[in-house]
C-alpha cells in the first residue's frame, strides 16, 4: 500500500528499535497518519470531515460510557435517572448535553463528509470499498442514534420507537412478528428499552470497527482530491504529518467551537420539547417527529399516499425510505463516468446541487404540519431524489461532455498562479516538474 | 446491468409517486379551524436569565417560589426539585430547614408501619398535592395537572409561554381576535373548561390561578404583586426548576470557548507556517 516514495519508518533509538522488532505499532502509526503516508497536496477543508467524524464518535463514546454509569435502563425510572444526571451528578448536565448535541454534530459532520464524497466522486473506482463501508457506518449510526433517542423515555422517545418499529409491520406476513421480536412485546416497554440500551452501548464499538476497515481501505489507493486526478508523482503529495495533522488540528478547533456554542448555550435547540414529558402510552403527541437528521427520510416515507401495483401505500413508503439509503450501495456502479470530480462535470454538478437543495427541502417537509401542498412538495422532491440517483446519474454518466482535466495535481495547483511566487526552481511556464525531486 | 435495474427501480418509485399525486387530485380546500384563527403566539417575556450572559435574578426566583408555594402547589407537583435545592436561590441552611419543615411529606409510622406523614427535611423532594394520578384527576374534573419541574423545557415557547398562559385567560363571549372575529359557538369552553387563546386547543381545565393583585404578599423591597408580576416571577422560577445548572453551564461554556479560541488561533498559525512553502 501507499506510494513508492513514502518515507519508511526508521527507529531512532535502541528502545524504539526494540519495540519495532516486537510490536511495530509506531511503524503502523507512522505509515497511517504520520510522515510515511503521502497525501495529495491540494485537499481542501472538505477533507477535514473524516477526522472530525472520528472525533465526534470519540466524544460520543467517552461521554456515553460515563452517562451509562448513572443511567438506569428501566421504563419506571429511566426518565428520572436522566434528570438525576442533569441535577445531581457532578457535571452530569455537561455530559448529557455534550452527548445529546454530539449526536447531532456527528450527523452534521458525516453529512458534509458524504457531500464531499458525492461532489468529488470519491465513491468511484478504485475507492468503491471505502464508500460501501461508509454506507454501512451510516446505517449503523442511524440505528444507534435512534436507539439512543429512545433511552430518556420521554414522549418522543416512546412514540418514535412506536412509529419506527411500526415500519416493519408494513412487510407482508413476517412484518408483525419482526416488530414484536424487535420490541420484545406488542408495544415499546421495559423489554424494548433494555435491549435498545444494550444495543446502543454495543453498536458504537461496531462502528469503530467498521471505521478501521474504512481507513484501511482508504490507505490502499490513498485519498481522492478536488481535481479527481490520480496522484502521479511525489510532487503531487505531501506527507500526512505535519501537513495534514496541522490542517486537521485547525479544522478541529473550528468544529469544537461550533460544538461548544450549541452544547453550552443552545443545548435544546435541536431537540423537541415533548421529550421532557415522561413517556405516556395513553397520550399521543399532537405531532410526532424524529430527530432532525432523519427528517428527509421521514418525508420520503410519508410521501407515498397511493396503493400502486397491489403494493399498499405504507409498504411503498417503507420500501422507499430504506431504498433511499440502500441505493447508495449501488452508486459506484450507477455512475460509470470516468471523471470523478464534479468540477469537470458541469451537467452533473447542476443536477447535484438540485439534489442538495432537494434533500434540504425534504428535511423541512419532514417536520412541517401536513397539508395538501407539503405532501405534493414532498412527492415531487422524493421523485427527484430517486430519479437523480437511479435515472439521471446512470444516463448522464454515458452522455455527458466533461471539461478538460489537468494532467496532474501539481499542474492544477500551480496553474493560474504564474504571477505569484513559485516554489524554488520552478518556472511558471513549465509546470510539469514544479519541484526538484527529493532525494 | 446495475444501471439497467437502477433505472427500472427508479421508474417504479417515480411511477408510484405520480400515481399518489394523481390520486390526491383535485385538492379539497382544508377548512380553517378555530385553533388556526384564535391561537396566539407567546408574548415576549424578558428575564434576567436570558441570553448568553444571563444570570438568575435571585430575588425574583424567591418571589416565584413563593407564588408556586402559595398558589400553584395546590394542584401541581414539583417532584424533581428537592428542598435542599432552594439554597441556590439565596436561602441559608436554617431557612431551607424551616421551609422544608413547613411541608408534610409522606412517610411510614415507625411504630405501626401504617402510611403517615412527617415534617419535610432538606433531602426530601417537594411533595405532590395528591397521593396518586387517580386522586389528582378526581379532584380536577378528570384533568391531570402536569408536574411543573420541567415545564419551561417541555412546552413549545418555554417561559414566555407559561407567562402568556397564566395571564391569558379571556372572556369567551367578548373576546375578539386580530381580525375582530368572535369565537365560534362550537369552540367555546365546555363545562369546567376555561378559554385561553395561548393554550394549544384554546380551552383548558385549569381555572385562572392568578386572579387579583396582592394574592401573594411580597416582602418589603419587592415590586407590587400584580397578576402580571406574579406570572413573570413564577415563570422565572420555573426556568430555574427546569435548568438549575444554567449559570454553571454558561460559565463553563465561556471558559471552553476562550480555551478553544486560543487553541484555534495557534493551530491556524502553525498550519500557515507548515504550509508556507507549499502551493496548494
Amino acid at each position: 500500500m501507499s506510494f513508492p516514495w513514502a518515507e519508511a519508518y526508521k527507529p531512532k533509538s535502541g528502545f524504539t528499535q526494540w519495540i519495532d522488532e516486537r510490536l511495530p505499532l509506531p511503524r503502523l502509526v507512522y505509515g497511517a497518519i504520520g510522515a510515511g503516508y503521502p497525501v495529495p497536496r491540494n485537499l481542501n477543508y472538505f477533507w477535514n470531515f473524516g477526522v472530525l467524524a472520528g472525533v465526534a464518535l470519540t466524544i460520543q463514546i467517552v461521554t456515553g460510557i460515563v452517562l451509562a454509569m448513572h443511567y438506569a435502563a428501566n421504563a419506571g425510572i429511566a426518565f428520572d435517572s436522566v434528570e438525576h444526571i442533569m441535577r445531581d451528578v457532578n457535571s452530569g448536565w455537561m455530559l448529557r448535553y455534550m452527548h445529546m448535541n454530539g449526536a447531532s454534530f456527528f450527523f452534521i459532520v458525516v453529512y458534509i463528509h458524504m457531500f464531499r464524497g458525492l461532489y468529488y466522486g470519491s465513491y468511484k473506482a478504485p475507492r468503491e470499498m471505502i464508500w460501501l463501508l461508509g454506507v454501512v457506518i451510516f446505517l449503523l449510526m442511524m440505528a444507534t442514534a435512534f436507539m439512543g433517542y429512545v433511552l430518556p423515555w420521554g414522549q418522543m422517545s416512546f412514540w418514535g420507537a412506536q412509529v419506527i418499529t411500526g415500519f416493519f409491520s408494513a412487510i407482508p406476513i413476517v412484518g408483525e412478528p419482526i416488530r414484536q421480536l424487535l420490541l420484545g412485546g406488542f408495544a415499546p416497554d421495559n423489554a424494548a428499552l433494555n435491549r435498545f440500551f444494550s444495543l446502543h452501548y454495543l453498536l458504537p464499538f461496531v462502528i469503530a470497527g467498521v471505521i478501521i476497515l474504512h481507513i484501511w481501505a482508504l490507505h490502499i489507493p490513498g485519498s481522492n482530491n478536488p481535481t479527481g486526478v490520480d496522484v502521479k508523482s511525489e510532487s503531487d503529495t505531501v506527507p500526512f504529518h505535519p501537513y495534514y495533522t496541522a490542517k486537521d488540528g485547525f479544522g478541529l478547533g473550528v468544529f469544537l467551537i461550533a460544538f461548544v456554542i450549541m452544547a453550552f448555550f443552545l443545548p435544546n435547540f435541536m431537540g423537541h420539547p415533548d421529550n421532557y414529558i415522561p413517556a405516556n402510552p395513553l397520550s399521543t403527541p399532537a405531532h410526532i417527529v424524529p430527530e432532525w437528521y432523519f427528517l428527509p427520510f421521514y418525508a420520503i416515507l410519508k410521501s407515498f399516499t397511493g396503493n400502486f401495483l397491489w403494493i399498499p401505500a405504507k409498504l411503498w413508503g417503507v420500501l422507499a425510505m430504506f431504498g433511499s439509503i440502500l441505493l447508495l450501495f449501488f452508486l459506484p456502479w450507477l455512475d460509470k463516468s470516468p471523471v470523478r470530480s464534479a468540477k469537470y462535470r458541469p451537467t452533473y454538478r447542476t443536477f447535484f446541487w438540485v439534489l442538495v437543495i432537494d434533500v434540504i427541502i425534504l428535511g423541512y417537509l419532514g417536520q412541517a404540519h401536513p397539508s395538501n401542498w407539503t405532501v405534493l412538495a414532498s412527492q415531487i422532491c422524493t421523485a427527484y431524489y430517486f430519479a437523480h440517483f437511479l435515472i439521471i446519474v446512470p444516463i448522464l454518466s454515458r452522455i455527458e461532455t466533461t471539461l478538460p482535466m489537468p494532467n496532474s495535481i501539481t499542474e492544477a495547483v500551480l496553474s493560474g498562479e504564474a504571477d505569484e511566487a513559485h516554489p524554488v526552481g520552478v518556472s511558471a511556464t513549465n509546470p510539469a516538474h514544479p519541484e526538484p525531486a527529493k532525494a | 446491468m446495475v444501471r439497467f435495474f437502477g433505472i427500472i427501480v427508479g421508474l417504479g418509485f417515480v411511477s408510484a409517486l405520480i400515481f399518489s399525486i394523481i390520486g390526491s387530485l383535485p385538492f379539497e380546500a382544508a377548512e380553517r379551524t378555530a385553533v388556526e384563527d384564535f391561537h396566539q403566539k407567546p408574548r415576549t417575556l424578558a428575564l434576567a436569565s436570558d441570553g448568553a450572559f444571563g444570570k438568575f435574578d435571585r430575588k425574583q426566583l424567591q418571589r416565584g417560589l413563593q407564588v408556586y408555594n402559595e398558589v400553584c402547589s395546590a394542584c401541581h407537583s414539583l417532584r424533581l426539585v428537592s428542598f435542599r435545592d432552594i439554597a441556590a436561590l439565596g436561602y441559608n441552611e436554617g431557612q431551607v430547614k424551616s421551609f422544608a419543615a413547613a411541608h408534610e411529606v409522606p412517610s411510614i409510622d415507625p411504630d405501626t408501619g401504617e402510611p403517615a406523614t412527617r415534617p419535610g427535611l432538606p433531602k426530601d423532594a417537594f411533595p405532590s398535592p395528591y397521593p396518586n394520578e387517580t386522586a389528582a384527576r378526581a379532584a380536577n374534573n378528570n384533568a391531570l395537572p402536569p408536574d411543573l419541574s420541567l415545564i419551561t423545557k417541555a412546552r413549545e415557547g418555554g417561559a414566555p409561554y407559561v407567562y402568556s398562559l397564566l395571564t391569558g385567560f379571556r372572556n369567551p363571549e367578548t373576546y375578539r381576535n386580530e381580525k375582530g372575529e368572535a369565537l365560534p359557538a362550537d369552540s367555546k369552553p365546555g363545562t369546567g373548561l376555561h378559554f385561553n387563546p395561548w393554550f394549544a386547543n384554546l380551552n383548558l381545565a385549569m381555572a385562572p390561578p392568578l386572579t387579583s393583585e396582592g394574592q401573594v404578599t411580597y416582602g418589603p423591597g419587592n415590586p407590587k404583586p400584580t397578576v402580571d408580576q406574579m406570572a413573570k416571577d413564577v415563570s422565572a422560577f420555573l426556568v430555574w426548576t427546569a435548568e438549575p445548572k444554567l449559570e454553571n453551564r454558561r460559565a463553563v461554556g465561556w471558559g471552553a470557548l476562550g480555551f478553544l479560541l486560543i487553541f484555534t488561533v495557534l493551530t491556524y498559525l502553525s498550519y500557515r507556517q507548515i504550509w508556507a512553502d507549499k502551493k496548494h
